[in-house]
């Protein structure tokens, strides 16, 4: 096994997970803050990407694109919370999935009438469009790089948010006790539309960020989806902390698994045995991490709620 | 009353359709009859048994593999692979309904849709047998005294199978089986207290459910003439979850009035746009938002009345 | 010298920093009625938890007509002759009184894990069910819902239901939660008539009931058994006057 390959996908792997948890954030928020199951989170992100793709096109710049891209989505999904999905949060959770499965369903057919069902285009930024030395003699792809920056940041200004301002704090109260809040006469309504918002604007950023990577194409949410649900599950509902170990532990456990597992299976097993084992072990390794996660804790990593 | 002509318009169908030249309409509802018992499997699972499970097409997908893999291999007599089909759903859901029911909630949720999607990539990993790509049946399944290659044949045996599933179904609601299941649903704790094996009645109900997907899962391969991965897709769990909470989810026939309702529409909006998804997205908004307990509650309130 | 009932020895169980059950004893005799007082936090909740099987002790045994059930899981206690009713009302709220009741006499009379007979035609069922609750003084409601029931018929019913698993020992908690005056009363005559067919474990608040009910008393604080005797013993010991009594009624 080589060091530089290790080091790159370990790297990759980082920046897969922090582009995970911009997703699983805004998730376990929802979920934690309003109580709400919400699959449409998954076709934000499509939005975000489109946007993103249809922005840079136009402006021509990736810089100018990222920001309107960002608030759009977060506008789309500020309505649609107020206009709709606020409506769900006294159902059960049943209700919760039938109604964001539609939002699945026409959003997809939407962006299909919109784009047409080509894949669209979207491209990293000039500047990015070269290598950098993370360490030296390890050249590795400046814009991943970037992306990683990018995850810390957001992760950082997030974590900020939380734990040390009045709006983080009305959030945290929300996820460990919603009728707490409520009692304690919170806005709530406005809550929890900003909170809707921020989640909408992190799915923008996570599509923008990874449209160049994987393609901007129709279904990229339903992917993405499940493995925002498997960071959220063992990260613990309604815990950023736990959203971002999750996504950092399901990033490196896929990245890296994917990778290795193959060739690690080779070295003690015949290799046509290894060539079909392989990919599957690797394929389905963040679901054997769940599993082992809920065996020995099961409500996550780190549960905001009692 | 009602039941009684639904059952004769049923069986008369065929014959009608045959006469009008309506031949392809057949085949739709042979298509909803076997969705309809898969999401009636469901319903065992869910409406009676209270546990909300996001991998029951795995079941579903298992069946279907199994017939299909059976016909490659030369067998394709029907007492074979069918009750083989049942025998595979059943170990599928013991196995993952032994391990998945130690937890609760949304984690029983998300354990079972990491157990469907890893049963996918073991498909996916069946090189042998289509890989991504999935089979082609070989032939249909042989059942002695029928010939299942004609339509109205094995449209009739489908009914035959449906209904005298839901008869067990509604027996098994009406024992002493049902009774404990209804406990167990309105209050676990209580029911622990009295001396029932709780884990142990849910167990039995997940795995008679899986049978009987497997069942369903026999007969749509039949149907389509094709399996592929696909059909374990956790957005294929998602759908059976979406047909049994728009028919109306405990009620004995939600199943069915749920694959009608959702296959049909289908059906009828895919004849006037390629946007038909939009159309069944805004249907069942609707469905969430005016009709909450679906059909079956829509019904119960007097129907149009209500 | 008969063996108790019920032996706790030992018994510790703790919550992260918090100790709620601190190597604590107790021994509850066959006949009569065994009361458990104590001031809130005191972990009575946690020991009943531990009795039944819902909570798992850290160390320490439970001994049940002499048999070891500390591993035991709750379900397979009620067959021991465990029998519980819950402090919060947990009935079948969609199912009329007599389906309720029904319920329990199913558990112990056959299996459940029967398919295609229904339930409904199985007479004797009903039957015992009518008998158990014409018992209790609730005869005329057998055929209502248990949801539309007035709060004392269905604080009765929980206990009905605890009855119904004939039971050796009878685990009350708190039978008297949410009770007026008028409805507590009657509620305590109750428990009078019932302590002649089996022998009760009751944790309560109420002093009037606890010392007109009662033939033991056991003071729980801080985890620990404090003092454990006769009422009259109990009302005296300057030790549970200074750690509970003095705050309550004299």
């Amino acid at each position: 096994m080589n060091a530089l390959l290790l080091l790159e996908q370990g790297l990759n792997g980082l920046q897969f997970g922090l582009m995970l948890f911009l997703l699983a954030a805004g998730l376990t928020l929802v979920f934690g803050v309003m109580d709400m199951v919400n699959l449409a989170h998954g076709s934000l992100y499509m939005i975000g990407a489109y946007l993103m793709a249809t922005a840079a096109q136009a402006t021509g710049s990736f810089w100018i694109a990222l920001p309107l891209a960002m608030a759009a989505t977060a506008a789309i999904g500020m309505a649609l919370e107020s206009g709709l999905l606020r409506r769900l949060y006294e159902r059960d959770h049943l209700s919760q999935v039938l109604a964001t499965f539609a939002l699945i369903l026409i959003a997809n057919d939407l962006v299909r009438m919109i784009w047409g069902p080509q894949a669209l285009l979207l491209d990293a930024p000039r500047a990015l469009a070269r290598t950098i030395e993370v360490i030296p003699g390890a050249p590795y792809p400046a814009f991943r790089a970037f992306i990683i920056g990018v995850g810390l940041a957001v992760a950082a200004a997030l974590y900020w948010m939380i734990a040390r301002t009045r709006i983080g704090a009305l959030v945290r109260a929300g996820a460990s006790n919603r009728e707490m809040a409520l009692a304690l006469g919170v806005n709530v309504k406005r809550l929890f539309t900003l909170v809707f918002g921020l989640g909408a604007a992190l799915c923008a950023l996570a599509g923008a960020m990874l449209g160049p990577l994987l393609a901007v194409q129709i279904g990229m949410g339903e992917a993405i989806l499940i493995q925002a649900f498997v960071v959220v599950v063992i990260g613990g509902i309604g815990s950023i902390r736990g959203a971002l170990v999750g996504a950092l532990l399901v990033g490196m456990v896929d990245t890296i698994g994917r990778a290795f597992l193959p060739a690690l299976l080779r070295g003690f097993l015949p290799n046509n045995i290894a060539d079909a084992l392989g990919p599957t072990l690797a394929a389905m390794a963040i679901y054997i991490l769940m599993a082992a996660v809920l065996y020995w804790k099961p409500t996550g990593l780190f549960p905001a709620r009692g | 009353m009602a039941l009684g002509s639904i059952l004769i318009a049923a069986i008369a169908f065929p014959f009608a359709a045959h006469a009008l030249g309506w031949d392809y309409y057949v085949g739709v509802m042979t298509r909803v009859m076997i969705y309809a018992l898969a999401a009636s499997s469901l319903n065992l699972v869910l409406g009676y048994g209270g546990m909300i499970s996001f991998g029951h097409a795995a079941f579903f997908g298992a069946g279907a593999y199994c017939v299909a893999i059976l016909a490659q291999e030369g067998v394709v007599s029907a007492l074979v692979a069918w009750p083989l089909a049942v025998a595979v759903g059943v170990a599928c859901a013991l196995v993952i309904g032994a391990v998945s029911l130690r937890t609760r909630g949304l984690y029983f949720i998300m354990i079972t849709l990491a157990f469907a999607q890893m049963l996918y990539y073991f498909f996916v990993s069946l090189k042998a047998y289509g890989g991504e790509d999935g089979i082609n049946l070989a032939a249909r399944s042989r059942l002695p005294g029928f010939d299942l290659r004609d339509e109205t044949t094995f449209y009739l045996v489908v009914l035959a199978i449906l209904a005298g599933c839901l008869y067990f179904l509604r027996r098994l609601a009406a024992s002493r089986f049902g009774a404990v299941l209804h406990g167990i649903r309105e209050n676990e704790p209580r029911m622990t207290a009295l001396g029932y094996p709780t884990y142990r009645y849910r167990l039995v109900c997940f795995t008679v459910a899986g049978g009987a997907a497997g069942l369903a899962g026999a007969l749509i391969v039949n149907q389509h003439g094709f399996v592929s991965p696909g059909l374990l897709d956790w957005t294929q769990s998602g759908t059976l979850l979406i047909m049994l909470i728009l028919g109306g989810v405990g009620w004995l026939y939600g199943g069915v009035a749920g694959a009608a309702a959702m296959l049909l529409l289908e059906e009828v909006l895919s004849h006037w746009t390629g946007y038909w998804k939009l159309g069944l997205g805004i249907v069942l908004l609707l469905v969430v938002l005016r009709a909450p307990g679906g059909l079956g509650g829509w019904l119960a309130r007097g129907g149009a009345r209500g | 010298m008969a063996e108790p009932l019920l032996e706790v020895r030992r018994l510790f169980r703790h919550f992260g920093g918090v100790v709620a059950t601190d190597h604590l004893d107790l021994a509850v005799r066959e006949g009569g009625v065994h009361a458990l007082i104590g001031p809130n936090g005191a972990g009575k909740t946690t020991l009943i938890a531990q009795i039944c099987g819902e909570v798992e002790p850290d160390s320490g045994r439970i001994l049940f007509a002499g048999r070891d059930i500390t591993g035991l899981p709750a379900h397979e206690r009620v067959a021991l002759g465990l029998g519980r009713s819950f402090q919060i009302t947990r009935i079948f709220r969609g199912l009329t009184a007599r389906d309720n009741i029904a319920l329990a006499v199913q558990a112990r009379s056959g299996s459940s894990m029967r398919f295609w007979r229904p339930v409904a035609a199985e007479r004797a069922l009903a039957e015992e069910s009518d008998v158990v609750l014409a018992g209790l003084g609730m005869g005329a409601s057998a055929g209502l819902a248990a949801g539309s029931l007035p709060h004392a018929d269905q604080r009765r019913l929980e206990v009905a239901l605890a009855l119904a698993c004939r039971p050796r020992l009878l685990l009350l908690d708190e039978p008297l939660a949410g009770m007026g005056a008028e409805d507590a009363q009657a509620m305590i005559g109750l428990i009078a008539q019932l302590k002649q067919r089996t022998t009760i474990l009751m944790v309560e608040h109420d002093m009037d009931a606890v010392f007109r009910l009662a033939d033991v008393i056991s003071v729980l604080v801080g985890g620990a058994v404090i003092a454990s005797g006769a009422p009259q013993a109990i009302r005296d010991d300057p030790e549970v006057k200074r750690a509970y009594l003095g705050e309550e009624a004299a």
